[in-house]
């Protein structure tokens, strides 16, 4: 009995393992061939498209990459200018709001939770035919702004941070700022805005990554090529003018990746942390 | 004793969300209903600025609904997002299974996580390409590999086919998302009272009988917010279908998303027929998300208020029968 327990536990572990490593291998895969195929030339890579080891082109790729339209420089400044601001504007603004939410008792704050819940699922494809030709109209197009300023009102994250706020806000605390004579302004950033941190910082991390991620919106508002996004950029690369530069193609896509790359790794405990948090939302 | 005047503090609850309400109407309510007016007007080309509410109000949505395109695009999407939906959830469910097994130990569960959700952080607009790249014909990666392990004898080209292209962009949307859903089910599973598994282990369940009958019924409200915000999301499929394969080939990806973005940012510039196609959209989502809604609403506030209206009614019961 003992023993059959045993071998059973022993075929257990053994088929979870491999199913677990293919599924490792799965998700590792594509980007060890796309990292080491950016520092292969053209003809290498035609002889033969897989290799583990990388080689010494990377130079000439970026050679090659610099020559054409794909500007990394360009669209990882363009991107980090609106990531930043789109962060920092959700993340700050929506404690705001959630404070508004928990903090104080107003006639409409039912039905203003209601209707946060009901928006929140509203994707941007929806309303984008609307929202072009009023950026067009009031010439806001090419305009980083558009993109920016909606992040002020993201109806997620101000349903995230009052869950926070609820479960880990001492409102004697707000009281006890009351009786000292701060201003209800003040309260909120000198003494709510810390207790917030942990989870301004999981929205700060997923509101990152969604706007940097971004392809649909900027894609329909900026056509001046000065103003291309990274992932735009990247869009560049399925051209024609790449048809035959493999190397060049892996390397612009690696430029991207990179940087995502090094900031999962550094945060991905805080970020499956999050991910977690995000589901359990009963 | 003087009475302390008490202040009143709840206008701060209307100056606090003010600078939301403000930005959301202007750039989130005023868009969608201008996408609903542009649906009933004439309006495309491209620099006009000029429209006019048609004649037929409804002709555009007429237009759409028998429109061959958008037919099959709403097809594919649902079929796009049924095959990546599938193998994503049973594959969830049975990683949380052996993750959280409580009688056979995993050892690096925390790597394999952070290993498995790294797809879904990664640009889709360079994943659609790099998986492009990938697939490539004559030269690519995954030719190369198939051929040195005897599968294929020589190069194919996979992106020709239809069913072959879509069963790929269901792949990438699977393989970047199955992740997610394992760690969402699995913080589901840990806020399980463990009490209910002790008690089964007492009356002698096994692994498999405590997964079916506890695990997953208690699951439920998580699986079904799982189902619908996937959906959703896959209702709105746009990175991967249009920079993969440009919605090809012969239309076999072709998605709603990219369809309307199509008609309104390409070759024609038929806003209102765009408009119209995402206005069915705004509609079908419109109920998935109040599904949504229903089954998130708050539960416990809805408990306590009908225990205050209960007692109110005893109250009133109560006071009736001292006035007889």
């Amino acid at each position: 009995m003992q023993k059959k327990k045993k071998s059973k536990g022993l075929l257990f572990k053994i088929t979870a393992y491999t199913v677990c490593i293919i599924l490792a291998i799965l998700s590792l895969l594509p980007f060890w061939i796309m990292f080491v195929n950016s520092t292969r030339d053209t003809y290498q890579i035609q002889q033969d498209a897989l290799s583990l080891v990388p080689s010494t082109h990377l130079f000439e790729n970026i050679k090659i990459l610099q020559g054409k339209t794909f500007d990394a420089v360009k669209g990882l400044t363009n991107s980090m200018i609106i990531s930043v601001s789109s962060t920092v504007l959700t993340v700050y603004f929506s404690a705001l709001t959630a404070y508004a939410l928990v903090a104080y008792n107003w006639k409409l704050r039912k039905p203003f939770f209601t209707f946060i819940l009901a928006v929140m699922m509203i994707p941007a494809q929806v309303s984008v035919i609307g929202f072009y030709q009023f950026m067009y109209k009031i010439g806001m197009t090419n305009n980083f702004m558009a993109l920016i300023l909606p992040s002020l009102a993201a109806p997620a994250a101000v349903f995230f941070m009052r869950q926070f706020m609820l479960s880990s806000l001492p409102l004697e605390l707000v009281e006890a700022a009351r009786i000292d004579g701060s201003s209800e302004f003040f309260t909120f950033n000198r003494i709510v805005l810390p207790i917030m941190k942990p989870a301004m910082a999981t929205q700060a991390i997923f509101t990152f990554v969604a706007s940097w991620n971004s392809l649909f919106l900027p894609l329909v508002l900026l056509t001046d090529s000065e103003k291309y996004t990274m992932p735009i950029m990247v869009s560049l690369l399925r051209g024609d003018i790449y048809r035959t530069e493999y190397g060049a193609v892996y390397l612009g896509l690696a430029l991207t990746v990179l940087p995502l790359f090094i900031a999962y790794f550094l945060l991905s405990k805080y970020i499956i942390e999050g991910v977690a948090l995000g589901g359990v939302k009963e | 004793m003087k009475h302390r005047k008490k202040i009143s503090y709840s206008k701060y609850g209307y100056i606090f969300s003010l600078p939301f309400i403000i930005v959301f109407f202007i750039f989130s309510l005023y868009p969608i209903f201008y996408t609903a007016l542009i649906g009933f007007t004439d309006y495309k080309g491209i620099g006009v600025t000029e429209f006019h509410i048609l004649e037929n109000p409804l002709q555009n949505f007429e237009i759409i609904l028998k429109n061959a395109s958008f037919i099959t695009a709403l097809k594919n999407t649902f079929t796009i997002w049924i095959m990546n939906f599938i193998p994503q959830i049973l594959i969830a469910l049975v990683l949380t299974a052996w993750f959280t097994s409580k009688r056979n130990k995993l050892r690096g569960k925390g790597l394999f996580k952070v290993i498995f959700y790294l797809p879904n952080i990664i640009t889709a607009a360079s994943i659609a390409i790099l998986f492009f790249a990938l697939f490539g014909y004559p030269v690519g990666p995954v030719n190369s590999i198939l051929v040195k392990l005897g599968i294929i004898d020589a190069p194919q080209y996979f992106l020709v086919g239809k069913t072959t292209t879509r069963i790929i962009v269901a792949f990438i949307q699977f393989w970047m998302w199955y992740g997610y859903t394992m760690i969402i089910l699995v913080s589901g599973v840990l806020g399980i009272s463990p009490e209910i598994y002790e008690a089964a282990e007492v009356d002698g369940t096994n692994g498999l009988q405590a997964f079916f009958y506890i695990t997953l019924p208690n699951l439920k409200t998580i699986l079904l917010y799982v189902l619908i915000t996937s959906m959703i999301g896959g209702l709105n499929m746009f990175d991967i279908p249009k920079l993969f394969m440009q919605g090809g080939p012969d239309n076999a990806t072709l998605t709603t998303s990219v369809f309307i973005y199509n008609q309104a940012f390409s070759g024609s510039y038929m806003y209102n027929r765009a408009a119209a196609a995402s206005m069915i959209m705004f509609a079908i989502i419109a109920v998935l998300s109040g599904i949504l809604f229903y089954i998130m609403r708050d539960k416990s506030e809805i408990k306590i208020r009908k225990e205050a209206k209960l007692l109110e009614k005893q109250r009133k019961l109560e006071a009736k029968e001292r006035g007889l």
